[in-house]
């Protein structure tokens, strides 16, 4: 384009040569970096269209014919759906609890003045360090002591518990960047405290109750120590329990574990690829505050 | 009578003096009124937190100081006797050294690696969103469903082993899941496989906050490429990258789905860590007693680390509020 109005200074032909070569490795790159990425998703659900006969034959070869018995037989049986069924509901749970609550507490933290609460916040920040792992034992025991196993708020409301610290760690800031005049005319206008939470300071704080809700359900939705320890009974299994035990129950049958493995991972890519934003906003968001 | 009430406890706040002089009444209760709606809107949060999180947590300090099986009553006190046999056995210390492998490993082929990607996926590339999309992806399925893809795909004779033949490496082929020598160093790459994503999309965020007019002075004073982002974007990049370390570390000293999912934490405890031997000693062998002190030690070295890290790396990030690290 330039070249056509005067000749280029034969610097500049070398620099965008030099360019030219940078970006074709450039695009090399993010090739090699697709491939990594999306290969092992592929094999997954490209093989659950295959039989066990074609996978054993040639592992790495395409379907041939392409066969829907396996997806069929899964999305035909009970056990997918309830699966899928635990796993919303517990994430749905957990959740609407993390966030109902830790919205009231992060108005309390952030716009109330009394003693104590910067203690209080940090007592909630240490929550951050600490994994489920740490607490699994005694947790374990205190859900059998109120008979919590094999029940899916016995996995729920924990969960919602260790999601609590960073939900207020995300929205006390927020929150309290909320300027006073705003309360103050509400409360000219009659409005009480509690009643200036909810009709302004909520609505205000949408955007950052969202990412406090993508990170509790995504954490929710994936998770597997928990679950693994709460549920014994099939039933009542989640999907990411579901599908480490249905790989080791058909270990034989490696073209429905595919599929289920396929099928399991849908709904969270689908829900990735409706909500990449919010997502990815709220997850390097939390991190980088 | 309420609304003067809070406006007197609202001007309370700006000039204390003025508003406690004047109306005493209003002034006191605004404050019991104040105590409720604190007593409301703090206390389910708290008490979930208390009884959920920091109550088990303090009793897998009291249980680590017993020997106990997790039914019947707590009867054999053993004082530190748990942490002693814990410290001392050949696993545990195994376990750790895992961790800490996997942690210098991230750091030193992640970093690099997420660091390199990002610039790269940072340039003006045509199709940049949907390779943002894909990159990120693996860090959206859950770590069992990673598993289980993975060990789908290195099963002797499989997917990776038919891949490494066809492109003339069949020399490197291993029981790669099985060989006591290579198992951690597996989990590794499947780790990365899962992870990168995050870091790639961290470092560009951070990187979408560097402004180009600075590289732009820098290549106008003469700075070729490769200095400019030797000398400009990566010191600019510092705070995201030590934010990631920190993730990192922690993610490695925590590690379990995955591990647990893939190997068990073996062949031969060849790949155990800390937490797979946590829950292999608590749930498999109940030995509750023994397992808290597992428990408490890994929470007390990532809490170590965490102090340590906040208090000499992050400190000139931020203003030194522990919670500043994830906040």
């Amino acid at each position: 384009m330039t070249a056509s109005v005067a000749p280029a200074p034969p610097g500049f032909v070398a620099a965008r040569a030099r360019r030219g070569v940078g970006l074709s490795l450039t695009y090399l790159a993010a090739l090699v970096i697709v491939g990594i990425t999306v290969v092992p998703l592929l094999f997954v659900i490209i093989g659950g269209f295959r039989t066990n006969a074609q996978i054993n034959a040639a592992p790495t070869g395409l379907p041939h014919p392409w066969v829907w018995q396996n997806y069929w037989s899964i999305l035909d049986s009970a056990l997918f759906w309830e699966f899928l069924g635990n796993s919303l509901l517990i994430a749905v749970v957990a959740t609407a609890i993390a966030v109902s609550l830790g919205a009231m507490a992060g108005f309390a933290l952030s716009r109330y003045h009394f003693r104590g609460r910067e203690g209080i916040y940090t007592l909630f920040t240490i929550g951050l360090l600490f994994p489920i792992g740490v607490a699994s034992l005694p947790l374990y025991l205190l859900l059998r002591e109120i008979g919590l196993l094999e029940n899916p708020f016995g996995v729920a409301i924990p969960q919602a518990a260790f999601s609590l610290p960073v939900t207020i760690v995300i929205l006390r800031p927020f929150m309290r960047a909320i300027p006073d005049e705003i309360e103050d005319a509400a409360v000219l206008d009659g409005a009480s405290r509690l009643g200036f939470f909810r009709r302004i300071l909520l609505p205000l704080s949408m955007p950052a109750l969202t990412t406090v809700a993508v990170l509790a359900f995504v954490t929710s939705w994936n998770s597997y120590l928990l679950p693994f320890l709460v549920f014994n009974d099939t039933q009542h299994f989640t999907l990411p329990l579901g599908v480490a035990t249905f790989q080791t129950q058909y270990s034989q049958d490696t073209a429905r574990v595919l599929a289920f493995t396929a099928l399991s991972m849908l709904p969270a890519l689908g829900f990735f690829v409706l909500a990449e934003r919010r997502i990815v906003g709220g997850l390097t968001g939390s991190v980088k505050g | 009578m309420t609304t003067q009430a809070q406006l007197s406890d609202r001007a309370d706040r700006a000039t204390p003096a003025r508003a406690s002089a004047a109306q005493p009444v209003a002034r006191r209760a605004g404050r019991v009124r104040q105590r409720w709606e604190l007593v409301l809107l703090l206390g389910p949060a708290l008490v979930l937190f208390l009884g959920f999180v920091l109550t088990p947590i303090g009793i897998a300090v009291y249980y680590s100081l017993y020997d106990w099986t997790g039914f019947g009553s707590l009867s054999q006190f053993t004082g530190l006797q748990n942490y002693e046999l814990v410290l001392t056995g050949t696993v545990f210390q195994r376990s750790v050294i895992h961790n800490l492998i996997i942690a210098a490993l991230s750091l030193i082929i992640q970093l690099p690696l997420s660091i390199g990607l990002a610039l790269l996926l940072n340039r003006k590339l045509r199709g940049r969103a949907v390779l943002r999309l894909v990159v990120f992806a693996p860090y959206v399925l859950s770590e069992a469903t990673t598993a289980v893809i993975w060990l789908l795909m290195l099963q002797p004779g499989g997917f990776v082993d038919q891949v490494l033949r066809a492109v003339g490496l069949g020399g490197l082929i291993h029981l790669w899941l099985a060989n006591t020598g290579i198992v951690l160093y597996t989990l590794f790459v499947v780790i990365t496989w899962k992870f990168i994503g995050f870091g790639i999309i961290l470092l560009l965020a951070g990187l979408q906050g560097i402004p180009a007019e600075l590289r732009e002075a820098a290549a106008l004073d003469g700075a070729g490429a490769w200095q400019a982002t030797r000398h400009i974007t990566l010191p600019l990049l510092g705070p995201t990258i030590r934010i990631w370390i920190f993730l990192s570390v922690i993610g490695s000293l925590q590690l379990f789905d995955l591990v647990w999912i893939m190997t068990l934490g073996g062949p031969a405890n060849a790949s155990s860590t800390m937490a797979t031997y946590l829950i292999d000693h608590g749930f498999k062998r109940y030995e509750f007693g023994y397992g808290s002190a597992v428990a408490v030690l890994l929470f007390t070295i990532c809490f170590v680390f965490a102090l340590l890290y906040q208090r000499f790396a992050l400190r000139r990030d931020t203003d030194g509020a522990l919670t500043r690290m994830a906040g």
